[in-house]
């Protein structure tokens, strides 16, 4: 037991070294973090004297993965945003209606006359004028429904169209709704990455929680108004026509019209058509720029089919005005002066040109399909960090210390080698979080001071049984060999059970409990490999070159 | 010269009063029992929704202006308490402002963040806030839920592994022994109202493993033992067992608890109530481990005859000699 093989020798050494080598880079922390940052600057934006300067702080044939320092030591913004996904239904049937109504009307000697009716935001009641005819209009409405394209709603479509007395009631059906709210999430998902690359920050957390739920972390911003500000305004545009305008709020619109206010102009209201003419998600360009008369604004083109739609209505429509509505205000309403064919066309309003420029920047990630409810924000100030760091540290050092100390006074020579390992086993523990880009939070200091306590429990355990071997009197080597060998069962059975309170904080937990469950697991891991492996070595190799008669642990 | 904790070849009987420590621990689990369904836990925002806001400022907090100035908003309930730490400076006032929930679902807005911000400063010109922290009812309840379950989770994954590196008896043990540990420690935190937060959840987690550390180690000494001393009483074995395994025992709740102190005194208040969860849990667990599982383990027995392993089933009571 006290021969170990040159291969193990070889392997235990290597994974040391491997660990201390991924470790290196957090010693000097701001300098690698400098270099890193530099890296990045010069892969996309090419280099200078003083990105290069910076670059070369940092060797870079020496890894540079850094352990992540959470929101709580680094400061900055959490939120869980819930994406409203209920909002996409009502925008999907209203959009249904012009379908529906171009769909019955070949069919007017059957059903009569259609005609929207007011209803509940769930569902599109049409009525015909000749309820005789509902079989027919069922029939010809049903034909509109696609089949749903998802793993769970394969086989069924996405609509369900029912004959209440002379009403045709649409509802979206069950599978078609998971399929959207699948959509809708991925898709906000992916614009909430998009605003918050745009702005580039350093290392965003952008994850999707549960069904419907995202959660956006970002170090190093003010506040978290700040970051709802990034990902927060819809930019929801539509063109929709104009029925007329008016100074009362409260006015009738009529079925299937709405009222919204003008963005410029105090007390003016429009009556629009609801169903758009087309969608902002129809623009595949926006860019800010001037109008003929030098005033801020953003030039936008559409796709082919948003050009066609846009083309053919104001091909249809000239010298009527139509609304340029954003997140539900009117930002303009031009009169449509000639068939705009080529798809493209700007907004004008009174913008300034940040404005022009944060709205273009909008509308090329496109719109939120949705809106967000926020269930939790934080902000964290970087003094706090700053101050909880510096703290953990202090901390760290001092439990460190006092480990150190007390090992050595109780168990000697064997104390020593048992801290050796202990040191060995904080670098592997660091070279592990920073190969896998962990991120380190207080909780997680906690868990690393306790490591630093538990972590002597194995070689507690050999040692202890070393000392009750020797009381039988059975020589130094066998007392050594069998004190390791008796020791695991119970070194096995305290860590394993150890371990799975840390897989299930894992996997239960959220956010700093997470921190905390990661340095927890790792921690039992790297430690029961020093104990068992590193201090196993360096006894065997101490003794083997003194032999001595006695020893005392 | 070594430094001994535990003098070698202890013999201590640690069972002549284990009825006595049986009852003083079901004594106060009922005290915090009742301090818990009584007064409740002090919950964090995690756990009831609402928003902290950590405040700074280089005037002395004084609670009563603070509390004042925030009367006209209408915030509903508020809590205001002053922050201490030997580690801050003379002009480093900080003061933990709670609000009650504003809205059924969501967070706190920004408006009212910016608000209150005005409000405490018509108090305290230079007062910032260093964390802002709000959590909507909606989220809170699911957080509770999923707490209970991880804690839940975790001791029945333990009582399943105990159950089968041991026999039955060691895991009811071991695991009666464990909620023993967390039923004192929510009591500690009832009885003198410290904030429960989420991260008092991990430390309860932590809690549970560590205490199964050690009742692990004196069990795998007893089923050592039980094989080696075939005919000594169980009690016998018990007994050794833990005398055995005892400096190992003090050992590392010794070094752990040093590195427990260290971050306690040192780390700041933001982790203060983490790290007492925790100290509290290692100095009840390695009690318990002793004197709850060791004890209940007397209570139920185990099967002795290791070689031939169904000679006395159905009999699993026989050797109750307690």
């Amino acid at each position: 037991m006290l021969q170990i093989d040159l291969w193990k020798r070889v392997v235990i050494w290597g994974l040391v070294a491997l660990g201390v080598f991924f470790a290196l880079p957090n010693a000097f922390y701001t300098r690698v973090e400098m270099h890193n940052d530099a890296v990045k600057t010069i892969e996309t934006q090419g280099t200078t004297a003083e990105l290069a300067a910076q670059e070369a702080q940092w060797p870079s044939f020496l890894p540079s993965g850094l352990v992540n320092l959470g929101l709580d030591l680094r400061g900055g913004a959490h939120l869980l945003a819930e994406v409203k996904v209920a909002d996409v239904y009502a925008a999907r049937l209203e959009a249904l209606w012009p379908e529906v109504r171009d769909a019955l009307r070949p069919e007017r000697d059957a059903v009569g006359t259609v005609r929207l009716q007011p209803s509940e935001a769930m569902e599109l009641r049409v009525r015909i004028s000749r309820p005789e005819g509902m079989a027919r209009a069922l029939e010809v409405v049903r034909g509109l429904a696609q089949p749903v394209v998802s793993l769970t709603g394969a086989g069924s479509t996405d609509l369900e169209v029912n004959g209440v007395e002379s009403d045709i009631v649409i509802t979206l059906s069950e599978a078609e709704r998971q399929a959207t709210d699948e959509r809708t999430v991925r898709q906000s998902l992916e614009i909430i990455r998009r605003r918050i690359d745009a702005v580039g920050t350093r290392e965003p957390t952008i994850q999707r929680q549960g069904t419907s739920r995202i959660l956006i972390q970002v170090p190093g911003i003010g506040s978290t108004a700040e970051l709802k500000a990034i990902i927060g305004t819809t930019a929801q545009l539509t063109f929709q026509p104009v029925v007329g305008r008016g100074s009362d709020a409260q006015a009738v619109a009529g079925v299937g019209n709405e009222i919204l206010p003008a963005s410029d102009e105090e007390g003016l209201y429009y009556t629009l058509e609801q169903a758009p003419v087309v969608t902002g998600e129809e623009l595949v360009d926006a860019q800010p720029a001037f109008d003929q008369n030098g005033r801020p604004a953003v030039n936008f083109r559409f796709n082919p089919s948003g050009a066609r739609k846009f083309g053919d209505y104001t091909a249809n429509n000239i010298g009527s005005p139509f609304a340029i509505v954003l997140d539900g205000e009117v930002i303009s309403a031009p009169v449509i002066q000639s068939h705009i064919p080529g798809g493209s066309g700007i907004i004008t309003g009174n913008f300034s040109v940040e404005e022009s420029t944060n709205l273009a920047v909008l509308l090329r990630a496109g719109a939120l399909p949705a809106g967000l409810d926020f269930l939790e924000e934080r902000t964290i100030g970087p003094e706090l960090g700053q101050d909880s760091i510096d703290a953990g540290r202090v901390a760290t050092v001092v439990a460190f210390g006092a480990v150190l100390l007390f090992m050595f006074l109780t168990y000697g020579l064997f104390g020593l080698f048992a801290n050796i390992a202990l040191v060995i086993n904080i670098a592997l523990l660091f070279g592990l979080l920073s190969m896998i880009g962990a991120t380190l939070t207080l909780p997680g200091i906690a868990g690393i001071v306790l490591t630093v306590g538990m972590a002597v429990d194995a070689n507690v355990l050999i040692f202890e049984r070393i000392r009750e071997e020797l009381r039988t009197a059975r020589g130094p080597a066998r007392a050594i060999e069998l004190g390791y060998e008796k020791a695991q069962s119970a070194i096995v059975d305290a860590n394993l059970t150890t371990i799975i309170t840390a897989i299930i904080l894992f996997a239960m937990g959220s956010g700093p409990v997470r921190g905390f469950a990661l340095t927890l697991g790792l921690g039992i891991i790297t430690s029961v490999f020093t104990a068992i492996f590193v201090t196993r070595l360096l006894i065997a190799m101490w003794f083997r070159r003194t032999r001595p008669a006695t020893i005392e642990v | 010269m070594r430094m001994r904790l535990v003098p070698d070849n202890t013999n201590w009987d640690f069972f002549g009063r284990s009825k006595l420590w049986l009852g003083i621990s079901a004594v106060m689990m009922v005290v915090a029992l009742a301090s818990f369904f009584l007064q409740g836990l002090n919950y964090g925002i995690d756990f009831r929704g609402g928003t902290t806001i950590r405040t700074v400022s280089a005037q002395p907090v004084d609670v009563g202006a603070y509390r004042a100035a925030l009367q006209p908003m209408d915030l509903g309930d508020i809590s205001i308490s002053e922050v201490f730490d030997p580690s801050f400076e003379a002009d480093h006032n900080v003061s933990m402002v709670r609000i009650e929930a504003q809205n059924a679902e969501e967070s706190i807005s920004a408006d009212v963040t910016e608000q209150v911000r005005q409000a405490l400063a018509t108090v305290a010109p230079d007062i910032s806030f260093a964390s802002v922290e709000s959590v909507g009812p909606k989220v809170s309840g699911e957080l509770i839920q999923t707490a209970v379950i991880a804690v839940l989770l975790a001791i029945g994954a333990v009582l399943i592994y105990i159950w089968l590196r041991f026999e039955w008896q060691f895991a009811v043990g071991a695991v009666l022994a464990l909620v023993h540990d967390v039923i004192l420690t929510i009591g500690v935190f009832s009885e003198v109202q410290i904030k429960f937060d989420l991260a008092i959840i991990a430390a309860l987690l932590t809690i549970v493993g560590y205490s199964l550390n050690d009742t692990v180690v004196v069990f795998d000494r007893v089923r050592e033992n039980l094989i080696k001393y075939k005919k000594m009483e169980l009690k016998e074995i018990l007994n050794i067992s833990i005398n055995e395994t005892l400096s190992r025992t003090i050992m590392t709740s010794l070094t752990t608890m040093l590195a427990l102190i260290a971050m306690f005194v040192l780390g700041g208040d933001v982790i203060r109530g983490f790290v007492f969860a925790m100290m509290w849990g290692i100095f009840v667990g390695t009690y318990s481990s002793i004197f709850i599982a060791s004890a209940l383990l007397l209570r139920f027995g185990v099967k002795r005859d290791w070689t031939r392993p169904d000679a006395n089933s159905g009999n699993q009571y026989a050797n109750i000699d307690a």
